[in-house]
């Protein structure tokens, strides 16, 4: 079975600038980002992987220490599985 | 073309605002004080800013900010407050930037600290001496034409007596030729260009370029551009009766009238004696000093110190002469440099024990 | 949608096909490029971010001059595109009150730490604030010196490791630390005194309309405005990047307290 949440917006993410501090982790209010656990960057880093359900808030761009993230606010919601 | 009796304080604060300074920031300390006091009078009235900064350090970082928006700036002190102001003078030479700085000293005993430079790295600055106050007033506005032409500091050495003594002066501007336009200089407006300007100790290479500053290439740069100061300025020297003279007296600053006036007087008595007057202590005239003693018998120098012009002199006349020191540190207890020995009289005796021991074969 | 480690993931390599628009981009415009090698996890470019942000919102961009201090932050100094000048360590505040003094007209600021303006450069802060220079100083307040690798600093809190003092600071040894903010805002020149923190997105946005407040300050002549942003430093304290939002809040923002101080034209 499939769970669709709302996704009010997205990013994108520039993995190879990304030194994984996991500031955006904690700082995204609805929690859909999380780190990888076993890729990593190019530089050895792991990064942050995003989920279904992003409100386009702009908490991990302005979190972000290394300017990882370019924020999009839909204009209109969008449907997307979960699982 | 007024002559006043003017105190070389308050003529040499009248010449930096021909000069077109417009900023100054210092701090009272005897014999500088007065200056500090005449800039805070005179300067306002021009539309200058005058700062009475909470100590040396201070004075230098505001004059450093002001001269880093193109505003033609100074500070000064005496040789303790110069000691202050050493890191960010060795700095601001590595941020290229114009700067005017008087030492009003106490004797003369800050010749190391004003050639050598008291600071950390290498670097150089130009020195200007003036014997007296109408040499201080031509001195002041020639330093800030070489500061703004070599962006670069310039000390103009003075002392006490040069600060307190009144005499009749023009205070002209004078005919010096146009100075570069700055346009490193900062004002905001280069902002968002892509092309936002730097004035930085550190040197001017952005990170869009490469990655960081580079530091060995920015003092590379450095060196070069102070090798061209230092072939682009004429040292300067007043010398006298040097035809001839078995004995050559050297002596900068308020002293150098004193042994000008000896030697004028020995040589009125047929001793045959000369004198060179360094003007610029940096560059040193070395040429002039070594062509004076190229035939003289011995060469002595007087200054109120322990010995420090001596050793520019040595290595100038490279062993064609016995180098002999005939000053001295100052008598004046106050610490202020008023000697007592600044005697013509005294350094008259001085300059004949020297004749007496060089006499003989060669 | 795709799966990467086992997790339905959304792709985050290019722009939405679907209509949207763009709200934050990579790196604010005004800094030059976004790479950067300071430690995964500082504060300091999150603080840069907001305080050129918000140059551009007021449209001071052609008129700004920024002064940098020495420490970690120093990197920005010529990564930049609003024009700088670079000073001493602690002697930001000097240089800065030259080139206001000498060119009223333009917007002026300094970027130091803590250690550049509580430790080096006391006097001159104090100074500026109580001349009522219409300048505004910025201190990036994360405990330490930073760059030499993470030292006591006057704002040091009781208690806090760094590496020279390895068994934590005491009031004993090494005294108390200076809440400067605290200090400034009780002299008569300054007019905008505020403390904020980086260490949540909340914060963020609060020290950002901080700063909009300081550089307004100035910009009508009031007087001397200043911000201490607290920042985080992992490195210079000890603990893991996830760890150092509430290592701030716990320690550093119990001692340094955020919030207005002062706003003689609220």
């Amino acid at each position: 079975m499939t769970e669709k949440v709302l996704s009010r917006g997205t990013v994108v993410i520039d993995v190879d600038a990304c030194k994984g501090c996991d500031l955006c982790i904690d700082a995204c209010p609805p929690r859909v980002l999380i780190m990888t656990t076993r890729e990593v960057n190019s530089r050895g880093y792991r990064y942050p992987l995003l989920m279904a359900g992003c409100t386009g808030c702009r908490a991990c761009s302005q979190i972000c220490p290394d300017f990882v993230f370019q924020v999009y606010r839909y204009d209109t919601p969008i449907e997307m599985e979960v699982r | 073309m007024t002559r006043r009796l003017l105190e070389g304080s308050e003529a040499i604060a009248e010449a930096m605002i021909v000069a077109g300074c417009r900023f100054f920031a210092g701090y009272p300390m005897t014999p500088f004080t007065e200056v500090l006091e005449h800039m805070a009078d005179k300067l306002p009235a021009v539309g200058g800013v005058c700062m009475n900064a909470e100590s040396e350090l201070e004075a230098v970082g505001m004059a450093w900010g002001a001269a880093a928006t193109g505003t033609l700036a100074a500070t000064g002190s005496t040789g303790q407050g110069l000691s202050l102001m050493q890191e960010s003078l060795a700095e601001m030479t590595l941020a290229r930037l114009p700067l005017v700085v008087l030492n009003m000293a106490r004797a003369q005993g800050d010749y190391f600290q004003a050639t050598r430079g008291g600071g950390h790295g290498d670097y150089r600055h130009l020195v200007l001496a003036p014997m007296d106050v109408v040499e201080a007033v031509r001195l002041t506005q020639v330093a800030f034409h070489l500061a703004a032409r070599w962006r670069n500091p310039v000390l103009v050495f003075g002392d006490y007596y040069l600060a307190h003594t009144a005499q009749s002066v023009e205070v002209e501007a004078l005919p010096l030729e146009d100075l570069p336009a700055s346009d490193w200089a900062l004002d905001g407006s280069s902002g968002g260009s892509g092309q936002a300007k730097l004035v930085s100790p550190l040197g001017s290479a952005k990170q869009r370029d490469r990655v960081g500053y580079d530091l060995a290439q920015h003092y590379q740069e450095c060196v070069v551009a102070t090798a061209e100061m230092v072939a682009g300025v004429t040292p300067m020297a007043e010398t006298g009766f040097t035809d001839g003279a078995e004995v050559v007296v050297v002596a900068f600053g308020t002293p150098g009238r004193y042994v000008r006036a000896a030697v004028g007087q020995l040589r009125a008595e047929a001793v045959p004696v000369g004198f060179v007057r360094p003007i610029s202590l940096f560059p040193f005239p070395s040429a002039v000093v070594a062509a004076a003693a190229e035939s003289a018998r011995a060469v002595a120098v007087y200054e109120n110190n322990q010995g420090q012009m001596i050793d520019d002199v040595r290595l100038a006349v490279l062993g064609r002469a016995p180098v002999h020191f005939i000053g001295g540190l100052s008598l004046d207890s106050s610490g202020f440099g008023i000697a007592p020995d600044l005697d013509v009289n005294v350094i008259r005796g001085r300059i004949q024990r020297v004749v007496a021991e060089s006499e003989g074969p060669r | 949608m795709k799966r990467v480690e086992g997790l339905v993931v959304v792709p985050t390599d290019r722009a939405p096909t679907e209509p949207a628009r763009l709200v934050d981009d990579f790196t604010p415009s005004l800094i030059e490029v976004g790479g950067h090698h300071l430690c995964p996890g500082c504060g300091e470019p999150i603080a840069m971010r907001s305080a050129v942000e918000a140059i551009e919102e007021l449209g001071l961009i052609q008129r700004t001059i920024a002064v940098f201090g020495i420490g970690c932050y120093t990197a920005f100094s010529n990564n930049l595109d609003v024009e700088v000048l670079q000073a001493l360590h602690g002697r930001a505040p000097s240089l800065a009150t030259g080139v206001k003094r000498a060119k009223p007209e333009t917007f002026v600021f300094t970027v130091q730490g803590d250690g550049d303006m509580v430790n080096e450069g006391l006097q001159e802060v104090i100074h500026a604030a109580a001349r009522g220079e219409r300048i505004t100083c910025v201190m990036l307040n994360n405990g330490v010196f930073g760059e030499t690798g993470g030292h006591l600093t006057a704002t040091t809190v009781l208690g806090q490791r760094t590496k020279n003092t390895l068994d934590g600071r005491t009031a004993e040894a090494h005294g108390h630390p200076i809440r400067l903010s605290n200090l400034l805002a009780q002299l008569d020149g300054t007019a905008y005194v505020a403390r904020g923190a980086v260490n949540n997105a909340g914060n963020v946005a609060r020290t950002k309309k901080m700063l909009i407040r300081a550089f307004e300050t100035q910009m009508a002549g009031a007087g001397f405005s200043f911000v201490e942003i607290l920042t985080m430093c992992p490195t210079g304290w000890f603990v893991e990047t996830q760890t150092a939002p509430s290592y701030l809040a716990d320690n550093l923002a119990a001692v340094h307290s955020p919030g207005i101080l002062k706003d003689v034209r609220a």
